[in-house]
């Protein structure tokens, strides 16, 4: 029975369950006297996860093992020595008998008869017209292995089935043998449920824990090839490509993509934050529901917009623009037409990005301000404040550590930005103070060198994970910057 | 601009009294939206006298409240019909500014409602926004004297820098109208006021309204009818969105005209 049969009995077993134990409930409820501990639908998910859950996890233990053991099994069949290729990579071998294996599986069972005799060589050609190519590096002593190999898995799926119906039957029976008026079914399926919650959370916080240490050993490897403080302390970015044999790096300074990185989220931020929070202030204490029907969602609109469309709009309409009105500046002031803003420039990708960043903050900022009690403003007010008195001496104050807080946020989407920043500023990676050239990013550098051919033995792609746990390192301390800070004057009032 | 007229409004048997009005409302009537919340109401407000409004919820006590300092300005669709005065002055005239009115008509609300400042900035507050002090001292004059007048200064003199946020409810609200005298108002609404605190905290800011009606003019929205009966001098009774009966305190509870009243003073309804 193929996977995917044996979850549907398995499923169809639990509701069987469901309805035999609901009903049984149901019928222990009519006839005994005394109250049902538990509504008889509470007896019919008891049942139902009696049936299903130790079948499922049966299920999951044994195609986590089952592979594992077949390789071990079909090793068992190995020449001692694999030969002056394979024996470097026993992995390979395994994986060529697997796809033999798998070829032979698609034979018809008059050829699949005969197939101990062959030589490998007979047997390439028969299993590439199957759809299976096999790669010229097979030996002939992967022929039994491959046998073997089909015959444990055979034996293995027969065994599972037997033993995965056969828990569902035994749950569904025990369950229902199980089943009295005093039964705790509501709390038994209540402690289920928060075991489904814990194992949710528990996935979540162990898939973070993995990116993190994925990304650590990545790293460690890189730093084994360039000297850590090479890499954090290096002015200059020149990774050389991973040619073939030149084992010559490159250097790997950070400090202009961190530098580039840096700049261009500051340069956003200018552009976003007075903006944004100002267009949330009016949003939140001057508009009518009437006017923030309207602009609010045309607001969010441009939150929606893709980066990349901010990527081109920075490319084709921007860049050329400032570039143009550069020139017709210096041409007012000097007599001399020539511009001084690059078409790629760290003002333009900082300009784009700050207007794809102003509904963030807008939008955070806003929901912020509309929590600040109404108490506060009409205190304010009844003292014959202004709006804008009130605003600014009682309302942003008070909505201080939220604001502060999304601002972070802001700050981690912007360094983490990358489609604007290669096409607005470029990829060439400068140290400079002034806005007019171009710079990038650390983003923008782990793309260039996660593209094409990879190698990762190599620390041009290696870098990479440097690069990106670098950019977690900082998105990280902004996080807790942000959490100190609001704590900290949680604490002071409130 | 003082007119002086008796106070015999809709009872019969109401005791023509000479007193000063210092505010006035004519035929006032609020809408929020599409619902009407009051219908013509008439009240005149005796200088230097605490004028209570009772009546069950609902019955638009509040929103007349809120009327006489323009608060309902900041309500999304509410509107404002007929007039009120302010020592004569029409204070729904264009030409009015809302916000110095504000500073002549101050508030207390239900709930207590300091900033998230500390308590000396909490006083100063307007003071500073409508620049009442001259400098620094003279600011701290202020701050201290209302915070007396309040009754708050002796609990809190050593802790002026502290967050206003941590001092009790009565505190709080102590604070709250140590903060409105600060802007030395004519009028000071209060709203409720006692309604989120415990009986001694009560005790004190009624014994504090008694002695503010010296200065100021008070009026104050409550639904305790012990408390109207202990602060005030003269009562008005809202129900439905029309006053049912106005007149002094004393009257009103031992022999009230109207049915309504007798009914709801005496707790069988509201």
């Amino acid at each position: 029975m193929s996977t995917s049969a044996i979850i549907l009995a398995v499923l169809a077993i639990a509701i069987a369950a469901y309805a035999l134990a609901r009903r049984k409930a149901a019928g222990i409820a009519a006839a005994e006297t005394g109250k049902l501990h538990s509504m008889p639908s509470y007896h019919g998910a008891y049942g139902l996860f009696w049936a299903a859950l130790p079948a499922l996890l049966a299920l999951c233990a044994w195609l986590i093992l089952s592979p594992i053991l077949a390789t071990q099994d079909m090793r068992s069949l190995y020449p001692d020595d694999l030969g002056p290729q394979l024996s470097a990579f026993p992995g390979v071998a395994d994986d060529m008998t697997r796809a033999i294996a798998e070829g032979i599986r698609r034979m018809p069972d008059a050829v699949r008869a005969t197939v101990h005799q062959m030589p490998i060589a007979e047997l390439s050609p028969l299993l590439a017209g199957l759809g299976v190519p096999v790669a010229s590096a097979a030996q002939d002593w992967m022929i039994p292995a491959a046998l073997q190999r089909i015959a444990f898995d055979d034996w293995s799926r027969l065994a599972m089935t037997i033993v995965v119906i056969g828990l569902a039957l035994a749950g569904a029976a025990f369950a229902l043998s199980r089943i009295r008026l005093r039964l705790t079914a509501r709390n038994r399926v209540e402690a289920v449920i928060r075991s489904f919650l814990v194992l949710a959370s528990t996935i979540a916080v162990l898939t973070t824990a993995g990116i993190v240490f994925s990304m650590l050993f990545e790293a460690m490897e890189f730093f084994h090839m360039v000297p850590i403080t090479d890499f954090l302390f290096g002015t200059v970015w020149d990774p050389r490509f991973a040619a073939a044999g030149t084992n010559a790096s490159g250097q790997f300074g950070l400090v202009p993509l961190l530098a580039g990185t840096l700049y261009i989220a500051f340069v956003a931020m200018l552009v976003a934050v007075p903006i944004g929070l100002f267009a949330a202030v009016y949003m939140a204490e001057y508009a009518n529901n009437r006017v923030r029907s309207v602009v609010k969602p045309l607001l969010e609109v441009l939150a929606g917009i893709p980066t990349i469309v901010y990527g081109f709009f920075a490319l084709i309409t921007v860049g050329p623009f400032l570039r143009d009105i550069s020139a017709d500046i210096n041409g007012l002031l000097t007599g001399t037409y020539g511009s001084f803003i690059q078409a790629q420039s760290i003002l333009t990708a900082g300009l784009v990005m700050g207007i794809m960043l102003i509904p963030f903050v807008s939008s955070l900022s806003d929901d912020i301000i509309t929590a600040v009690p109404r108490s506060l403003r009409d205190g304010s007010l009844g003292l014959g404040a202004t709006r804008s008195e009130t605003v600014k001496r009682v309302i942003l104050p008070a909505a201080l550590p939220g604001i502060v807080s999304a601002l972070l946020l802001t700050m981690s989407r912007a360094i983490g930005e990358t489609m604007i920043v290669v096409l607005a500023a470029g990829i060439a990676a400068n140290i400079t103070i002034n806005p007019f050239e171009a710079m990038t990013t650390v983003t923008v550098k782990i793309v260039s060198q996660l593209t094409g051919d990879l190698d990762f033995t190599s620390p041009q792609s290696l870098v990479a994970f440097a690069l990106g746990l670098t950019l977690f390192a900082i998105t990280l301390i902004l996080n807790v910057v942000a959490l100190y800070i609001v704590r900290k004057y949680r604490e002071q009032y409130d | 601009m003082m007119e002086n007229v008796s106070f015999a409004s809709t009872g019969a048997h109401a005791r023509p009294v000479d007193l000063p009005v210092k505010m006035h409302g004519r035929k006032v009537e609020v809408f929020y939206g599409q619902k009407q919340a009051l219908h013509g109401v008439d009240l005149e407000i005796p200088e230097r006298q605490v004028t209570a409004l009772i009546g069950p919820s609902g019955c638009g006590k509040s929103t007349f409240l809120r009327c006489l300092n323009r608060m309902n300005d900041t309500v999304e669709g509410a509107r404002v019909v007929g007039d009120i005065t302010l020592d004569g002055e029409d204070i729904y005239n264009k030409n009015i500014d809302v916000v110095e009115l504000r500073a002549r008509v101050g508030m207390v609300f239900q709930k207590p409602n300091p900033f998230p400042k500390s308590i000396f900035e909490n006083v100063a507050y307007g003071p500073k926004i409508h620049g009442l002090a001259k400098n620094k001292a003279h600011l701290r004059e202020i701050v201290e004297t209302s915070l007396k007048r309040a009754g708050l200064f002796e609990e809190v003199k050593d802790r002026l820098d502290e967050p206003g946020t941590g001092l009790s409810g009565g505190q709080q609200q102590r604070l709250c109208i140590a903060r409105a005298i600060a802007v030395s108002p004519e009028v000071i609404l209060m709203d409720e006021p006692c309604s989120a605190l415990d009986p001694i905290a009560t005790a004190t800011v009624e014994e504090l309204i008694d002695e503010l009606k010296q200065n100021y003019t008070i009026v104050i929205v409550t639904h305790s009818m012990q408390q109207a009966a202990r602060v005030s001098q003269r009562t008005a009774m809202f129900h439905l969105g029309r006053i049912v009966e106005v007149g002094p305190t004393e009257k009103m509870f031992s022999n009230p005209d109207d049915k309504r009243t007798q009914d709801y003073i005496t707790g069988r309804f509201g």
